[in-house]
Parts: C-alpha cells; sequence; structure tokens
C-alpha cells in the first residue's frame, strides 16, 4: 500500500527513508494524510523542519509540543490555510486520500471540503443554527429537503440536535460557548468531509463543555480521519490512538499513544509528557 | 501648574460646554416648530384647490411639489451613489492589494472628493453632466437648436450630488467590511467558500448594517445641500411634471430662494417657516435612522470595564 502510494509520487527522493523512521506500527488502518520532508517558513523563520508523519484513516492523532513549535502550522498546511498568510514557503509534500495538496494545480475549496477544519475559538456566523450548518452545503449546491436532511444529520452526528431542534432559527451567537463550539464541528461535518483538523477545540471551553466534545470526538472517529492539535496530556492521552510530539519544527517522535505517554523513545519527549517542560 | 488646577474644574467645564450646545440645538428645533407651527396646514402642503404654483405669487407655492422634488433627487441620486459607492468600496477593501500605490491613491482621491466645497461640485455638474455628457446626447440624437438633456435638470443635479456624497458611502463601506471579524472570514473558507462567495455570503451580510448607515448619511447631507442644484437644476417653480430631463423644484433650494431673494418676503414668510420646518424634521428623522442602524451594527458591545 504505502509502496504503491510513494511509487506514484514521482522519483523517490530522500523521504522515502524518513518514512521508514517515522512510520508507527499504531494501525493497520489505510493511509489517510502522508506528510512528506515537508519544511514552512513565514519569511525567514523557518517553522517547520522536513517534517514526516502518517495519519491513518478513521482514528485520532493528536501533536502535542510546546507553544510556537509548528503544529498549528502542520495543521493548515493540510487544507491550504497557510495561504491566507502573506510570506509563506512550503518545501516537501503532503497528500490526503492521495491528493498533492501542496500542488499549484489542486482546487483548494474542494480541497478544504474534503478537510474541514475546528478552530480554538469557535467562530460560528452570525446569523441562524440552520443557515450556519447549511453553509457549506449551500455553497456547493444543495438545497430544499436535501439540505433540511443533511443540516439534521450533520447536528446529530455533532450531539446536538436534541437542544437545538427547537431553536433551529435561533441566532447561532445566543448558544452557549461549548454549543458554539459543537455547532462548528457540525458545520464542518456537513459537508461530509474525509478528514477534521481540530486546533485545541476544547482549550476555551468549560469542563463540562470539554467533556462533551471530547465524546463527541471520540464517536466522530468512526466516521473521520481527526488529526487534532492539543496542550493538554491527558486530552491527548484520553483520544488519541496516535500522538506526534514536534518541538521546535522538528517531529521528535510519533508512536501509539500509550508509548509516547510510558515509554517515550526520545528524552525530549519524555521531559515534554512528564511536564519538565512547556 | 497642572496640580493648582481644582478637581472639580474639568468636569465642570466640559459639561458646561456640551450641555450648552445641546440647548442651542434643541431651541434651534423648538423655535423653528414653534414658529412654523401656525403655517403647517393641509393647505400649505397641498396648496389651495389646486391652484398651479406661480413663481411671481409665492402665495401659491406649496410644500408638496418641494417635498416631492427633493425625495425624488436624492432618490435618484441613492441609485447612483449605492451602486457606486459600493463597488468602490469593495475594491479597496477586497480586492486592491494591500499597501499598494494604486490603491493608496485611491482613498487619497476619495478622501480630496470629501473635501472638495459644494460650489465645485455644482459648477463641475454644469460642465461635465450638462455640457459633456447632456450636449453630447444632444449632438448624438442631432437636435442642438432645442437641447433635450443638455440643460440644467433633476438627473444631472442627482448625478451631481451622488458624486458628491460618494466618499461618505466608500468610507463607511469600506470600514464596515474591515470591521467583519476575521474569524468569519477564515471560517467561511475553511469551509471551502471561494472569494466571491465568502464577499456575498459573509462579508456583505454583515457589513450591511455600517453601510445603509453610510448611506443614510450621505442622503443627510444631500438633501439639505443647495449649492450644487444652484447649477444643475433646481427651480423656483415648475410646470409640476417630474421628468429627468426637466428642472425640478426643492425644498431646500425653496428655502434658500424665499429668504434672500423672495419678490413679497412679507408673503412668502408662511412657506419660508413650512419649508425650514420640514427640512429639519428630515434631516431628525434621518439621523434618528442612522442611529438606530448604527446601534444594531455592534450588537451586545461589552460595556467599558
Amino acid at each position: 500500500m504505502l509502496a504503491q502510494r510513494s511509487s506514484d509520487l514521482g522519483p523517490p527522493r530522500q523521504r522515502q527513508i524518513a518514512f521508514d523512521t517515522v512510520t508507527s506500527e499504531a494501525s493497520k488502518n489505510p493511509v489517510c494524510i502522508e506528510i512528506q520532508s515537508l519544511s514552512l517558513w513565514y519569511g525567514p523563520t523557518q517553522a517547520l523542519r522536513s517534517v514526516s508523519l502518517i495519519v491513518p484513516e478513521r482514528q485520532v492523532t493528536a501533536l502535542i509540543g510546546p507553544s510556537g513549535c509548528g503544529k498549528s502550522s502542520l495543521l493548515r498546511c493540510l487544507n491550504r490555510m497557510n495561504d491566507l498568510i502573506p510570506g509563506v514557503r512550503v518545501s516537501g509534500g503532503c497528500r490526503v486520500g492521495g491528493v498533492d495538496v501542496q500542488d499549484p494545480q489542486v482546487d483548494v475549496t474542494q480541497l478544504r471540503r474534503r478537510v474541514g477544519m475546528i478552530f480554538q475559538k469557535s467562530n460560528p456566523f452570525p446569523q441562524s443554527v440552520f443557515d450556519n450548518v447549511a453553509f457549506g452545503l449551500r455553497i456547493g449546491g444543495c438545497s430544499g429537503s436535501e439540505l433540511e436532511g443533511r443540516v439534521a444529520s450533520a447536528l446529530r452526528r455533532a450531539a446536538l440536535w436534541d437542544e437545538v431542534r427547537d431553536r433551529l432559527g435561533e441566532n447561532a451567537l445566543r448558544l452557549s460557548g461549548g454549543q458554539q463550539q459543537r455547532l462548528c464541528i457540525a458545520r464542518a461535518g456537513a459537508v461530509e468531509p474525509e478528514v477534521l483538523l481540530m486546533d485545541e477545540p476544547a482549550s476555551a471551553l468549560d469542563p463540562v463543555s470539554v467533556g462533551r466534545i471530547e465524546d463527541l470526538i471520540r464517536e466522530l472517529r468512526e466516521d473521520y480521519t481527526i488529526l487534532m492539535v492539543t496542550h493538554h496530556m491527558q486530552q491527548a492521552a484520553r483520544l488519541s490512538d496516535q500522538t506526534a510530539f514536534l518541538h521546535q519544527g522538528e517531529l521528535v517522535e510519533v508512536d501509539r499513544t500509550d508509548r509516547i505517554f510510558s515509554q517515550p523513545r526520545d528524552p525530549r519527549t519524555e521531559d515534554y509528557v512528564t511536564g519538565r517542560f512547556s | 501648574m497642572i496640580r493648582r488646577i481644582p478637581a472639580w474644574l474639568f468636569p465642570r467645564l466640559t459639561g458646561a460646554v456640551a450641555w450648552a450646545l445641546a440647548g442651542l440645538v434643541l431651541s434651534l428645533i423648538l423655535g423653528i416648530s414653534l414658529m412654523a407651527w401656525p403655517h403647517l396646514s393641509w393647505a400649505a402642503l397641498v396648496g389651495p384647490e389646486g391652484r398651479a404654483s406661480n413663481p411671481l405669487d409665492p402665495r401659491s407655492v406649496h410644500l408638496a411639489p418641494l417635498l416631492v422634488g427633493t425625495a425624488a433627487r436624492t432618490f435618484l441620486m441613492s441609485l447612483a451613489v449605492i451602486p457606486m459607492g459600493i463597488l468602490t468600496a469593495v475594491y479597496l477593501a477586497e480586492y486592491a492589494p494591500s499597501g499598494s500605490r494604486a490603491a493608496g491613491l485611491l482613498r487619497w482621491l476619495v478622501q480630496v472628493l470629501a473635501g472638495v466645497p459644494s460650489v465645485i461640485f455644482g459648477l463641475f455638474g454644469l460642465g461635465f453632466f450638462v455640457g459633456v455628457v447632456g450636449g453630447g446626447l444632444d449632438r448624438w440624437t442631432g437636435d442642438l437648436a432645442s437641447p433635450v438633456w443638455g440643460r440644467p435638470a433633476l438627473l444631472w443635479a442627482s448625478l451631481t450630488m451622488a458624486l458628491m456624497t460618494l466618499p461618505v458611502v466608500v468610507v463607511a463601506t469600506e470600514e464596515a467590511l474591515r470591521s467583519v471579524s476575521v474569524d468569519l472570514r477564515v471560517a467561511a473558507i475553511a469551509l471551502g467558500a471561494t472569494r466571491l462567495q465568502v464577499l456575498l455570503r459573509i462579508l456583505l451580510p454583515n457589513a450591511l448594517p455600517g453601510m445603509a448607515t453610510g448611506v443614510i448619511l450621505a442622503i443627510g447631507r444631500a438633501s439639505g445641500e443647495v449649492v450644487p442644484l444652484l447649477f444643475t437644476g433646481a427651480a423656483v417653480a415648475t410646470q409640476g411634471s417630474l421628468a429627468l430631463n426637466e428642472r425640478f423644484m426643492d425644498l431646500a433650494y425653496q428655502v434658500f430662494v424665499l429668504s434672500t431673494q423672495s419678490p413679497d418676503p412679507q408673503a412668502s414668510r408662511p412657506l419660508l417657516l413650512a419649508s425650514v420646518w420640514a427640512l429639519v424634521f428630515l434631516s431628525l428623522l434621518l439621523n434618528a435612522g442612522a442611529a438606530i442602524l448604527r446601534s444594531r451594527a455592534t450588537p451586545a458591545a461589552p460595556d467599558r470595564l
């Protein structure tokens, strides 16, 4: 599987070797995202240094590491949100479901429909609950009863339906903070992406809402490949199948989550997960 | 030195000035209302029993055609200034390369436009719209002896006013577009929206209250403005018909004429007072509308501290 995929990436390069060193045996699931020797610069500052990572399908992969280590930059490479930042330069590649994301020919709007994103700060549109979830579907040309059905099922999948079924016309900003974040998850999920990128999705919420978001992520894992940035060690340990530790733009270690937390190979990983530095 | 100023001085001084101004405005409105009150009647509005306006007899002029003329020129102006202003602002806020010289120059030109005296707009309207555009139309249709378009008229006055109020709409719209939260923009882009979809579905709807405020301020400024009309199409009296290429009657213009060059000041006083009152009332109404929209534009703004 792997060999076949890398062969259609063109001439084998050094990243082939990098693969063997970082691939975890975490999963027998097929590969969904493969990141190969990805480097990224903001102007003169290098934020990612030749990162290689395999993300298996329908699993939760956690990205951990101290602030500024490049976790969010890595996430934003995968749906090309980095394009919005002036002065960004990327080398190396990443493929999502076999599509080369950095390819200039790639249709980024199509890409972003396949790779949804949840932000740290929930950002519902100041419109009705229904219109929020319908946004992605409408710009894709969906309407009428099909739209209604898909909005309802997206809200059900995000475990929000029972709370908002009678408030679909209400302004989304009147929902609670936790509900707003689940609404954003429903909105991203409505267009049925393959991947959900989550950038600290629960860090701005109260403990009860965090618990609900975590339950939701566990359920979403059945349908989506999830790549999640988190600052919260226990959260990564609770939720993820695989954990990658980044430090100063470098991917130090990636492995099954239990191993990262119980027997990390790299001393830097051990220092971080045991809280010796942050 | 500063320490010697007693603590009570500045609260009282600033308060006194502010309240004195407020009193002045209130007494202006109240005074005009009291003076105009006896002259506000159905007859003042529609005129005595269908008698047509006669420029030589101010008693025959009434409010209705003035209000209709002002409404017509303001409406036509809005038709022109709203799309022009919004398109310009969208270009400046969204498409012009940020920090580019071209965008800077354009923004500077809009500011220059805002500072041009209204008499210049009047002369420009006469020279360009009436002379070049209107005259050109006449030349094109081939009838120069009796100009149809090449003369001061409702259309040219409205377009001149549109040009004059363009900066108000451009600045308000650009401001409103820029103040739409980046989070919303990013959210829409992350959902796969194209640039145009972000503009149409997120930016413009959320900027609408700010844009509407700008439009109302533009209407407020234009509806009371006289000077450009002197050159471009206002008349003391008309045949009563309203056509794009005819002169028109106007509230603010009538106030100016009746108060400076009335043939019979005593006789025209009732109409003058009624017109002044209508003008003040109109501007109050528009300002209230703008204030309401502005308060809607900033929902649930947290209080200070």
